[in-house]
């Protein structure tokens, strides 16, 4: 099979509709576009166009990070909240996409509490769709950061034993990263509670592993991937307390001991510190989250660049 | 000249489950009604229909429809509910009460029957809910609704969350032998759920329905008719749990009966897999375990009916984002042919059987005199072309809905005419003018 050389896609929907070649072809492209995080070094590939963010979900980091990734490119950029938003009023999610098209608008880059979303606005819509978030379908940006810098970290991907540890049920980020991470080649391992880890997973993605033992799953891996305790979705029916959760299964310096020595430590954010991760492990030498927020500028300004590229002028 | 009230159909191939019949035949049909026989006198005014490669079948039951009216008539109304519900073979239909108002009083029920009076094609026999407002919390009056033209009674999608309401409704409902007809939904189970819970929902990022929050109460409605020894038939099972529940109660002669709705018999949970909205129902497609089970308890006899669950929505209340679209297909179209070619094409039964489940196995359920080829009996049958090549597109839809998630689907198998009380609805596939 010939390797891809191009990318065709208008849209960034999830990562599971992506091959291993359109991955690392975006990769090559966000390495590019490193040197351009450097003050005063920005690019002109997207000027004249415009990008709105329609976020429909409350986000801080992905949306100033699409915020400024558009700009690092030269792209003008409107960022609607749920709140500034006419979906509120009763507009249909057509309605609202079709007249942010009219005004004549590049790409809009979605996040929504509903699964399949984006998916819905890119067959309705002719300019480029990029997924920052959908329900608890998929977040592929993110996923695309985290291997980024798993990449940066140890050469590649392929080979690595990685552990997602948290809120998988509920989480578009682990979804994402399951998908990426597989396609690259890493080995996935989920831990948690079982109400939140259930067994079930394994049959929806063959290529994981479930522990529920903590110890077993931090010992042979070689980055450990922290998902955000979400208090707004924290019922009693899934974990007891979050007093409970971290005294089972936060990450602490002693747990972080049965990590291998250079094992990394990542996590989406924002951070509940002293829920799922202490502060001296999320600030320590095995942390790695600060640099997974700077690659998402040069991986969003990849995504962001390739998909507007291919749209039909 | 020819008397429309006299007609003759000619070398049909009929089967008629209730009276045994599997042969190729002539039926007659006088004043509405079948008759055994027509004079020399009656042949020759009779208008005479050359059925030869036909199927004649009585016309179906259908125990689980809406049709828009009153309240939701940008979705359907009796007219065009009932003309697809014709194209689709089904000359009886069963509509649920979740309508607006609610059919849980004698005006609404008056109402709905004036109206199928004056524009429904094919019978219409309303349910009420069980409980007022369907909020089971109250029993609905249904010994006046009874008088006032109901033929069971239901919360349909609410159900009845509470077991001693649900007792209750059970022992009230069979003072007037009125059969309970049951969703079986715990709704602590579902709240938010989108699709079947399992690989696809959890792949799809959906928030999954669980197969016991619909086994749980199949089970308690099993103990229930134990209790209370009334009648109760269970809607739409979806499950092969529910299928084994329901098997172990018939085989301990509990009085329950059950359906399952064509869409269940024809497609799973992988069908989701584009977030079809159109294709997202209560209950949730499941796998294909299920529906290999649910196939076997049709044959079995374990379920009693196939359905249509025919639920109409427009094509705008379907186009958005999959959490937010109301759950239903419109089927009534396309139940037959669907049916024919998921389970007779197949070779999973034969067409006698496929028959029976949409004739004489609803109609017992309720105690119906239809769907029966009886002398004496109503004149609602059908001629069904078992060897064709249809699609079905908007251009032959009838139905007002935008939701039928098997538009565009080619079938091998077709209703050629319809005929209530003896006077043809369908001919050739097409609404006949009046």
């Amino acid at each position: 099979m010939a390797q891809q050389t191009t990318w065709t896609k208008k849209d960034l929907t999830g990562i599971e509709t992506l091959s291993r070649a359109e991955i690392e072809f975006l990769f090559d492209q966000a390495e590019k576009f490193l040197p351009a995080l450097a003050p005063g070094k920005g690019l002109d590939l997207m000027h004249g166009r415009t990008v709105v963010n329609l976020f429909l979900e409350p986000s801080t980091r992905t949306c100033t990070a699409f915020e400024i990734s558009a700009k690092k490119l030269g792209a003008e950029v409107v960022s609607i909240n749920t709140t500034a938003s006419s979906l509120v009023k009763g507009e249909t999610l057509r309605d609202t996409a079709m007249n942010i098209r009219a005004m004549g608008v590049d790409a809009i880059v979605i996040r929504h509490s509903s699964a399949g979303a984006p998916r819905y606005l890119g067959e309705v819509l002719d300019i480029s769709v990029i997924n920052a978030g959908d329900g608890a379908h998929e977040h592929p940006t993110q996923a695309l950061l985290d291997a980024f810098t798993l990449k940066q970290k140890f050469g590649k991907v392929e080979g690595l034993k990685v552990t997602i540890l948290g809120d998988i049920l509920f989480s578009r980020v682990a979804r994402s990263n399951i998908h990426c991470l597989s396609k690259l080649g890493a080995q996935v391992t989920l831990a948690g509670p079982a109400t939140l880890v259930p067994l079930s997973l394994a049959q929806a993605f063959p290529q994981v592993r479930i522990v529920h033992d903590l110890k077993a799953a931090l010992s042979d891996a070689d980055a450990v991937m922290l998902l955000r305790i979400q208090h707004e979705r924290q019922t009693t029916t899934h974990f007891p307390s979050l007093a409970e959760y971290t005294s089972q299964f936060g990450l602490n310096a002693e747990r972080a001991a049965w990590l291998k020595p250079n094992a990394v430590v990542m996590h989406p954010g924002p951070i509940n510190r002293g829920v799922e991760v202490d502060s001296d492990v999320a600030d320590g030498p095995r942390s790695v989250i600060l640099e997974q927020v700077r690659n998402g500028v040069a991986v969003r300004m990849a995504v962001l660049h390739l998909c507007t590229s291919a749209l039909k002028r | 000249m020819s008397n429309k009230n006299i007609i003759l159909v000619r070398g049909a191939h009929v089967i008629d489950p209730a009276n045994g019949r599997d042969e190729v035949a002539d039926v007659f049909v006088k004043d509405g009604k079948f008759v055994a026989q027509l004079s020399a006198e009656e042949i020759k005014s009779a208008e005479v229909l050359d059925a030869k490669g036909l199927i004649l079948s009585p016309g179906f039951v259908d125990l689980n429809c809406r049709l828009g009216e009153p309240g939701r008539s940008a979705r359907e109304t009796f007219r065009t509910g009932t003309l697809a519900a014709a194209l689709g073979g089904f000359t009886t239909v069963v509509t649920m009460p979740d309508t607006i108002p609610t059919s849980d009083n004698v005006g609404t029920i008056q109402l709905i029957r004036e109206l199928c009076d004056a524009h429904a094609v094919v019978n219409v026999l309303p349910a009420s809910t069980l409980t007022k407002q369907q909020e089971g919390k109250a029993l609905a009056p249904m010994g006046s609704l009874k008088k006032a033209g109901i033929i069971a009674a239901t919360d349909t999608t609410s159900g009845v969350q509470n077991n001693e309401i649900m007792r209750r409704a059970l022992e009230y409902a069979n003072t007037f032998n009125l059969v309970v007809l049951d969703h079986c939904q715990d709704s602590s189970m579902t709240e938010g759920a989108q699709m079947h819970e399992g690989t696809w929902s959890l792949r799809l990022g959906l928030r999954g329905w669980p197969r016991a929050a619909e086994e749980i109460v199949v089970s308690s409605d099993c103990v229930l008719a134990s209790l209370t020894k009334a009648r109760i038939h269970l809607q739409h099972i979806s499950s092969a749990g529910s299928a084994e529940i329901i098997r172990r109660a018939k085989a301990n002669k509990l009085p329950v009966t059950a359906e399952v709705s064509v869409l269940h018999l024809l497609l799973t949970d992988a069908a989701l897999a584009q977030y079809d909205t159109r294709l997202k129902v209560n209950p949730p497609l499941r796998e294909e375990s299920d529906r290999a089970a649910l196939i076997s308890a049709l044959i079995d006899g374990t379920i009693d009916a196939i359905c249509s669950d025919h639920s109409p929505c427009t094509s705008t209340e379907k186009d958005c984002e999959f959490d937010l679209a109301p759950f239903g297909a419109a089927t009534l179209e396309t139940a037959f042919s669907a049916a024919y070619d998921a389970l007779v094409a197949t070779g999973h039964l034969d067409v006698k059987l496929l028959i029976t489940r949409l004739t004489t196995g609803p109609a017992k359920v309720l105690g119906l005199d239809a769907g029966t080829l009886s002398v004496g009996a109503a004149a609602d049958f059908v001629l069904i072309n078992p060897k064709t090549s249809w699609t079905f597109n908007t251009e032959n839809q009838l139905s007002k809905s935008g939701n039928n998630p098997l538009i565009g689907k080619t079938f091998s198998s077709r209703i050629h005419s319809t005929f209530v009380g003896g006077k043809a609805v369908i001919s050739d596939s097409k609404p006949v003018q009046k």
